[in-house]
């Protein structure tokens, strides 16, 4: 029978399955952080029983920790215990810990793959939704709660039910100035914040094929917000050569047989799909959002839409987002006064989002109104950008180049945006109050952040080359 | 995990769409280690004014709603995986949420605390919002064991559906873990089969 690349990596990981019920999964990798794991650790002392696998558990602390002076001790009370709390835990139960000031600290969902822990045909989980980024990879990856956390620590299985599969292609040549943000962004407005809810994505078509592993990762990471639980891609030369020589990706003889494995992982010509979408990317344009969740998006040349077309508790809540994003319907969005410009997060926060933002940038000065941060999302990305004078290049631009974390995608530290503000963030998430109590995000690509913070105004990027 | 089997209740009637787990508890609030006390930041930004007083003109705030049931919006708990907000809600004193559908990862969330995310259609959820606005009396029977709402004023009962094992799980307060500990064997027997490349080598 003919499967999807879905149902291929499903199959293998199957231990057992409950008659009328779930399945009982194997999980290959199991990422922790210090903000669901805490009261998972609780439950396994409860029950008096260690940690089932801890080759196969990363930690590190990404979620609340501060971006500056990461070298002394935290000054938050809170966070610090809740750090220290990671600490103790990983030393109690036997777990290799990625902690402040370790070489390979960083985003969860950034040094997975940049230490080739992440790898075609696993399955990967964490307590955290975009756990959805390492699909880029041909695999399984998807967010879970903290009582799923406790499940992995105590057995390296999970009970889950096989979702419904949609495949969605995007064909075609990219315009110019359109990253990968924009497809996500671009699909997302298509298909809404639920469009696939119940759902896990694979993503095809040549434009997709023609990006980069990078770039595949932003499109992967943002699964989760059209409510897919995961996004995946099936996996080529280009994943493979991104993987090659990777500090603790299989090597010599195991990487020759694992890659003629993972060149079996993609989905049959004859694979069926619950849903199929394709969209053309001819029609793609660099793209920001206006409302408060990541659905609402539109092409940056466009105005704010109007609610005509909606109806009932429709035009409330679209009434209410506006009212909250301080917008009117019809009304210009280019243009609008920027103060806040936040480069960072698991969408994009990786060395090529830098190189892009320090290509932009070079020899130009951000718009004296605006503060723009760029927060790495590893250890590894930072050095490495130092490595290339990226750093020197975001000083003299009036960039802030910060040291790695989650920060202002969801405000727990202190990188908060102010309340009525507006911040063009290359995070994955527009939510009232997600970068702080009553900021408001406007999503967008590193590209159109950058573009932005040297102008001070909401800009089309592609206006910079004329 | 409490068990759960009937419930009767009056409800609150939050009309909402999307509401996201940021709005249910925010990121600030995650400090903590335990499980406990989340439910005083519920809806943290919609029930408090930056200076902690009550906004007066939302529904968890008016004292003529309440009950153990929270009708809400469709898309009921998008965005961040964070358990917290089923902790929140079920901290605060409800078992049921009624939606037209919920996020996959807080349905999870919500079955493994016993609190109970249930599916009504789009028609149904949007007339109980306006006839519980309007008559905070209104109250519900939720029975789990033959998977049925009914509405007390008139009678009506609306069927819903849930996974057989699941139900199972909340009708005897049984969860996940107990079930996969009890396959340890079968796991480990599945383990000694993965392939050298699986495994990560540090």
């Amino acid at each position: 029978m003919s499967k999807t690349l879905f149902d291929k990596i499903w199959q293998k990981h199957i231990v057992d399955t409950i008659p009328n019920g779930p399945d009982v999964l194997f999980i290959d990798r199991h990422f922790i952080h210090e903000v669901t794991s805490p009261q998972a650790f609780d439950g396994l002392r409860k029950r008096s029983i260690p940690v089932s696998r801890p080759d196969l558990t990363i930690a590190t602390a990404d979620h609340n920790v501060p971006t500056i002076n990461q070298h002394l001790p935290i000054s938050e009370t809170l966070s610090r215990k809740q750090v220290e709390m990671l600490t103790k835990n990983c030393s109690e139960f036997g777990v290799e810990l990625y902690g402040l000031g370790h070489q390979y600290q960083g985003i969860v969902h950034v040094i997975g793959p940049e230490l080739g822990i992440t790898l075609p045909g696993l399955t990967l989980v964490c307590g955290d939704s975009h756990t959805s980024t390492h699909g880029a990879f041909g695999s399984i990856a998807f967010g879970i709660g903290t009582s799923e956390v406790e499940m992995v620590l105590a057995t390296q299985t999970l009970l889950q039910a096989k979702p419904k599969q949609m495949r969605i292609s995007v064909e075609g040549n990219l315009n110019k100035g359109v990253r990968s943000k924009d497809i996500i962004l671009y699909i997302l407005a298509k298909i809404s914040a639920s469009g696939a809810t119940g759902y896990f994505v694979e993503y095809a078509g040549s434009a997709i094929q023609s990006l980069s592993m990078e770039a595949r990762m932003t499109i992967c990471n943002m699964s989760i917000e059209m409510g897919a639980r995961g996004g995946l891609i099936a996996p080529d030369e280009t994943t493979f050569d991104y993987i090659k020589g990777k500090e603790f990706a299989p090597k010599s003889e195991a990487f020759d047989k694992a890659v003629s494995y993972w060149k079996t992982l993609h989905s049959d010509s004859d694979a069926k799909f619950d849903k199929e979408l394709v969209f053309k990317a001819e029609d793609i344009e660099p793209m920001v959002t206006y409302g408060t969740n990541p659905g609402m998006g539109i092409k940056i040349t466009e105005n704010v839409p109007g609610s005509e077309h909606l109806d009932g508790s429709g035009k409330e809540n679209f009434a209410k987002s506006l009212k909250y994003m301080g917008l009117t319907e019809h009304q210009a969005f280019a243009g609008t006064p920027i103060n806040y410009v936040f480069i960072g997060s698991c969408t994009n926060a990786r060395i090529e989002d830098l190189r892009e933002v320090a290509d932009l940038v070079k020899g130009k000065t951000k718009a004296d109104n605006v503060t723009a941060y760029i927060v790495p999302g590893s250890r590894q990305v930072r050095d490495q950008a130092e490595r290339e004078g990226l750093d020197k290049i975001f000083t003299q631009a009036g960039f802030e180049l910060r040291e790695p974390g989650c920060s202002a995608c969801l405000g727990m530290n202190e990188d908060k945006i102010p309340k009525g503000e507006y911040c063009v963030s290359t995070s994955n998430r527009n939510f009232e109050g997600r970068q702080g109590p009553g900021a408001r995000t406007i999503l967008a690509s590193p590209l159109t952040a950058a573009a932005t913070a040297l102008t001070g105004k909401l800009t089309d990027l592609r206006t910079l080359f004329v | 995990m409490k068990a759960f089997k009937i419930v009767t209740s009056t409800c609150v009637p939050l009309a909402i769409d999307d509401v996201d787990t940021d709005q249910i508890i925010p990121a600030r609030f995650l400090k903590a280690t335990t499980r406990e006390g989340f439910g005083d930041n519920l809806f943290r930004d919609w029930r408090y004014e930056a200076d902690d007083s009550l906004k007066a003109d939302f529904i968890l705030n008016n004292p003529v709603y309440k009950g153990e049931i929270l009708l809400t919006g469709s898309n009921f708990g998008c965005g961040s995986s964070r358990e917290h907000a089923a902790w929140a809600i079920a901290d605060f004193g409800f078992r049921v949420v009624i939606s037209s559908f919920f996020a996959d990862i807080f349905k999870n969330n919500a079955l493994n605390n016993g609190l109970l995310p249930l599916t009504l259609s789009s028609e149904t959820v949007t007339q109980l919002l306006k006839d519980c606005s309007k008559n905070p009396d209104l109250s519900l029977t939720i029975d789990l064991e033959n998977q049925v709402v009914i509405r007390n004023d008139t009678n009506e009962s609306f069927s819903f559906e849930i996974n057989p094992y699941k139900k199972l799980c909340l009708m005897i307060g049984y969860d996940d873990l107990d079930y996969l500990l009890s396959q340890k064997e079968k796991t480990a027997a599945y383990a000694e089969t993965l392939d050298e490349w699986r495994i990560l080598k540090r």
